[in-house]
């Protein structure tokens, strides 16, 4: 009983691991340059446009919007046309990233607009152009706020994966509700919730480190 | 507009600013912001623009490296018109423009090191090159020591010495200060315009600063320029400003309005007024301060002082004084004629009552 229990979490972990992980590396890859351009394209950002801020930003609010239950299965159609099957971890990893994007675009887009608008006047004194400004100046001295911001994603991100595991995406979600809703064995429901639990916590305590390293502001 | 006067040596612009006119759209209101500047800014000088907040100094500091762009007008260095430049040439501009700053502009995620090595690494220098331009600024600069230090381990004389640094690295031909020492205690301020004073005999650099303090004109600056409501109303060599100066705003910026007499003065001649007061000004060629006696022998009156300052500015010694002359039939016009050369100002403030 006990070596079935480790085998049905160890599998569910590694796939929510899977889902999630997977996942966060393309919300983070697509998110990020979204908020850059968020940014850039703002009032006094260093490439003013109205039109990309404002239809960039609508898709995101609409996005953001829909809850991720309802999200999953309109996805579905799209989904099964990219993986080929609306089942499983593969099948998981499109809804969440694509709840994931606007999310953690929207984080980013703070952190990037708090960076003092001094910093990117004196990089226009000394001469950098737009690309130089973003690479040199508002990314580096946004990202322990990214890093945050994306620690914060990836923690919703691991809650959202539990929602696709009760529609039949595998992972920890998929286990509790199997087991603990489904059959009511509170054995496996705590457990799982007991690793849920652990892994937000490393998340969140590995994330926060980081983005005190990265941050140099109070040494 | 204000002629600059014949004392003013303008021989070899530097920067040459004409017509210059700027406006903005603040809550669909169109602001004059810059009003037809005409400015020659001379090769290796330090040239001070004054005024109060909003007077416009930061905006026509920003015109000269394109930060802020014109709406009429040229601004040339090396008969180049940065009004004109597209993106690109600006940029190639900007890297020849040093620029410093009130709050240092720092990137906090960058050590001293790093922060000084930015321009060249924009600028596409290899690391060779980097290394030895960024070692000798910062040996410059006397932080060489630091290198390794992000900027909030720095005192703030410290952080401007990197921004500094930072202005130099690329060698340019011009430096903009930007209300540099503003956000500095009194020790750091000194050390920095001293720093910038050395730098300008040293390395040759024009540098143009801003500043709401007569304080920083009257230590580092050659020439100084009074900008009031985007409009320049005074300009000229700092002694000659300071001792005679002609704006009412002025004066006011070099705080002699701000005196506290020990008794009320009236505008008019009162039927107990027993005293002139005057306020007067002087300047010495020299560092010596001319001889009082003699400076006040023309009033044919005994003489009481109330207030007195003396300021050694570019090697002239330069004197305010309020004085009360008991004589209420002292003609000031008629004496202009007969007064000591070495008075620049004189003027009737009021009269008082005798407290004697």
């Amino acid at each position: 009983m006990y070596n079935q229990l480790i085998d049905l979490l160890l599998t569910g972990t590694t796939d929510t691991l899977i889902m999630v992980g997977v996942s966060a590396i393309l919300a983070f890859l697509i998110g990020l340059p979204i908020a850059l351009i968020l940014v850039s394209t703002a009032d006094f950002g260093i490439f003013p446009s109205k039109k990309i801020n404002q239809s960039l930003g609508w898709v995101i609010n609409i996005t953001r919007s829909v809850p991720f239950l309802i999200l999953m299965v309109a996805l579905i159609p799209f989904t099964r046309w990219i993986v080929g099957t609306s089942y499983g971890v593969l099948a998981a990893i499109i809804p969440l990233t694509i709840a994931a994007i606007p999310f953690f675009a929207r984080i980013a887009e703070v952190s990037l607009r708090e960076v003092d608008q001094g910093l990117i006047e004196a990089a226009q004194a000394m001469g950098c152009n737009r690309k130089q400004i973003l690479w040199h100046v508002l990314l580096p001295e946004a990202l322990p706020g990214i890093v945050a911001g994306f620690t914060v994603t990836i923690v919703t991100m691991i809650s959202s994966s539990a929602i696709a595991g009760a529609i039949g995406a595998g992972g920890l979600g998929d286990i509790a509700y199997r087991y603990g809703y489904q059959r009511f064995d509170m054995q496996v429901m705590l457990t799982v919730i007991l690793v849920l639990i652990v892994l937000v916590m490393l998340v969140q305590t590995t994330g926060d480190n980081i983005a005190k390293q990265l941050d140099k502001r109070k040494v | 507009m204000v002629s600059f006067g014949s004392q003013v040596d303008f021989s070899v612009p530097h920067l040459k600013i004409r017509g210059l006119n700027k406006f903005y759209d603040v809550q669909g209101q169109r602001l004059h912001a810059l009003k037809d500047i005409h400015l020659d800014i001379p090769k290796a000088q330090i040239v001070g623009i004054i005024g109060k907040s909003g007077a416009g100094k930061s905006s026509l500091l920003r015109t000269l490296n394109g930060l802020e762009s014109i709406d009429t007008g040229s601004i040339l260095i090396h008969q180049q018109n940065i009004a004109e430049l597209n993106h690109a040439e600006l940029i190639k501009t900007r890297q020849k423009i040093g620029m410093i700053f009130q709050h240092f502009n720092l990137m906090s995620a960058k050590t001293v090191w790093e922060n000084v090595a930015l321009p060249l690494r924009i600028a596409g220098y290899d690391k060779v090159e980097i290394e030895q331009r960024v070692s000798e600024v910062l040996t410059l600069v006397g932080l060489e020591a630091k290198r390794n230090d992000y900027p909030a381990q720095l005192s703030g004389g410290q952080k401007q010495r990197v921004g500094i640094a930072r202005a130099l690295v690329s060698q340019p031909e011009i430096l903009l200060c930007d209300e540099a020492t503003s956000a500095l205690d009194p020790e750091s301020t000194a050390n920095i315009l001293s720093l910038l004073k050395q730098i300008n005999q040293d390395l040759g650099l024009t540098i143009v600063l801003i500043t709401h303090e007569m304080q920083v004109i009257q230590e580092i600056c050659d020439q100084v320029i009074v900008i009031d409501q985007g409009e320049i109303v005074e300009a000229g060599q700092v002694w000659s400003v300071f001792s005679n100066p002609q704006q009412q705003i002025t004066q006011e910026l070099l705080n002699f309005e701000q005196v506290n007499l020990p008794f009320e003065l009236s505008q008019t001649i009162l039927p107990q007024s027993t005293h002139q007061i005057l306020k007067l000004k002087y300047v010495s060629e020299s560092k010596s301060v001319p001889d009082l006696y003699e400076l006040l022998d023309g009033f044919n009156s005994p003489v009481q002082v109330y207030y007195s300052q003396i300021d050694s500015i570019q090697q002239r010694t330069i004197g305010s004084l309020i004085i009360g002359i008991r004589n209420l039939d002292f003609d000031l016009n008629h004496s202009q004629s007969e007064k000591h050369p070495a008075i620049t100002q004189l003027e009737v403030i009021g009269y008082v009552q005798s407290t004697d």
